[in-house]
């Protein structure tokens, strides 16, 4: 669906957003940002000195991504998509039948409770040990796959708030090419790979992806050191 | 209306036991009674009004219901409401709050301070496995040293809850809600912590004891959490199975 980029007539709304450009997590905000039309200013932190302004709005955590709406803090991506989507209602990513959006909040938190940690331990790990969370991802995305089955988007016909979560797919493609490993392939999740398609077909999923050279070096040169495993 | 893969259809269910009268809604809970994640769910049936058939499970031998209802996770709580099931305990917290709108609200209405409650839930979510499993372990499993550091690091765990409730009377403000529902399991336990650990919370984090009492207050809370004794024995039973006592 395409942006609709909005003038809002009344008093002029301040939107912040403290990311990294590499972060899978400040990127699904400003896809979501970016869905809704929301003009904003993009804040790039740097995590090993970290802003005052950044310590300020997230205190507890103090990590990104923080969204500061006209100077009041809302920190963890998937707190800040449903503020963003009870705040700007057009374009909407949740459901609106409760059942329907349990079942987005339910996926969305079973892909950072354990998608997102295996996908890191595999790109931390070498030989059996690799083999051994390549196998578990893979089932997790079989999981995935059945919940998907033949919708277009997890979200329907358009990206919803599931497909923004899962924007970590695409982070383990990254990883799975720039460390040779093969966990998500065509021939093993053909239902997965062409939602994986459509989604990074998708014009503004695209725009806010990381620029995939500069992606591919980065995921090297942190976890580099792993022994591919085939 | 999307179907997910894993809904046992509804004509299961109700062979499964009930006589599902028409109109009625249906609540069942899969549930622990010594659960923290099972007692935020009672809590938020109970401040509804709602009346729901509970299920004790055994978590040593699970129902073939509760891993049909959580294939993915095979956990209590299960919330099947007419038939569809409803896992992770905040997620059910808030569909109760969704669909029974009406009555009580749990969550405010205002977006930011949504995300708020949201994010303190969420913190509370983080700490509670390392509250319960961890520290709180080691404060009724081990002794020495080992025994000594749980116990501080779980006190420090509470001062900080300390510190963000400061003097409101709830973590959101002047009403009972979501981070209270939240958090307030936890405080069932607090006798069996105290008495393995010897310290006393009301000492330790007086507003935050107060807090509890002030929750213990409210009906929907009393009637939700395990007795603060049944809690000590199965403990106490805990340790004998593997051998302390």
């Amino acid at each position: 669906m395409a942006a609709i980029s909005l003038q809002t007539e009344t008093m002029a709304e301040e939107v912040k957003l403290f990311g990294t450009w590499a972060s899978v997590f400040s990127r699904r905000i400003e896809v979501a940002l970016k869905l809704k039309g929301v003009q904003f200013e993009y804040i790039e932190e740097n995590l090993s000195n970290k802003s005052p302004a950044l310590l300020k709005y997230n205190p507890v955590h103090k990590k990104i991504p923080v969204l500061v709406h006209n100077g009041k803090p809302v920190a963890e991506s998937l707190v800040i998509l449903e503020y963003i989507d009870e705040t700007w209602k057009h374009n909407p990513i949740l459901p609106t039948d409760p059942y329907e959006k349990a079942m987005a909040r339910f996926w969305a938190k079973y892909i950072d409770d354990k998608l997102l940690p295996a996908a890191i331990k595999v790109a931390m790990s070498k030989g059996e040990e690799q083999k051994g969370v390549i196998e578990e991802i893979q089932k997790q995305l079989k999981t995935l796959e059945s919940e998907l089955k033949e919708k277009k988007f997890f979200g329907g016909e358009s990206l919803g708030f599931v497909d923004i979560a899962a924007n970590t797919i695409v982070w383990l493609v990254v990883a799975q090419e720039a460390l040779g490993m093969e966990i998500l392939t065509e021939e093993k999740f053909p239902v997965l790979h062409g939602w994986y398609q459509r989604l990074v077909d998708d014009a503004v999923f695209k725009e806010c992806m990381p620029p995939r050279e500069q992606h591919l070096s980065f995921v090297k040169v942190r976890f580099g050191s792993s022994t591919p495993s085939k | 209306m999307l179907k997910n893969s894993f809904l046992c259809s509804s004509s299961r269910v109700s062979i499964a036991s009930l006589t599902v009268v028409a109109m009625a809604d249906e609540i069942i809970l899969l549930d622990f009674w010594a659960s923290h994640f099972g007692m935020r769910v009672r809590i938020a049936l109970a401040e509804k009004g709602l009346k729901y058939e509970y299920r004790e499970e055994n978590l040593w031998n699970k129902s073939r219901l509760l891993l049909e209802m959580n294939p993915v996770h095979k956990k209590v709580p299960v919330l099947i409401h007419n038939g569809k099931p409803i896992c992770e305990s905040l997620m059910i917290v808030q569909y109760i709050d969704e669909v029974w709108k009406d009555k009580s609200p749990l969550l405010p209405s205002d977006p930011y301070q949504r995300a708020q409650a949201r994010f303190w839930a969420d913190y509370v979510d983080k700490k509670v496995p390392q509250l319960y499993h961890e520290l709180g372990k080691k404060i009724w499993y081990t002794k020495g040293e080992e025994h000594e550091a749980g116990k501080k690091e779980f006190i420090e765990c509470l001062k900080f809850f300390e510190g963000e409730l400061g003097e409101k009377p709830y973590f959101g403000g002047e009403n009972f809600g979501f981070e209270d529902v939240a958090l307030v399991p936890l405080s069932c336990w607090f006798y069996t912590y105290e008495s393995f650990g010897n310290f006393s919370v009301e000492d330790e984090c007086p507003n935050l004891m107060a807090w509890a009492k002030r929750c213990g207050q409210k009906e929907s809370v009393s009637s939700s959490l395990a007795d603060p004794h049944k809690v000590h024995g199965f403990v106490m039973e805990m340790r004998k199975r593997l051998g302390i006592d």
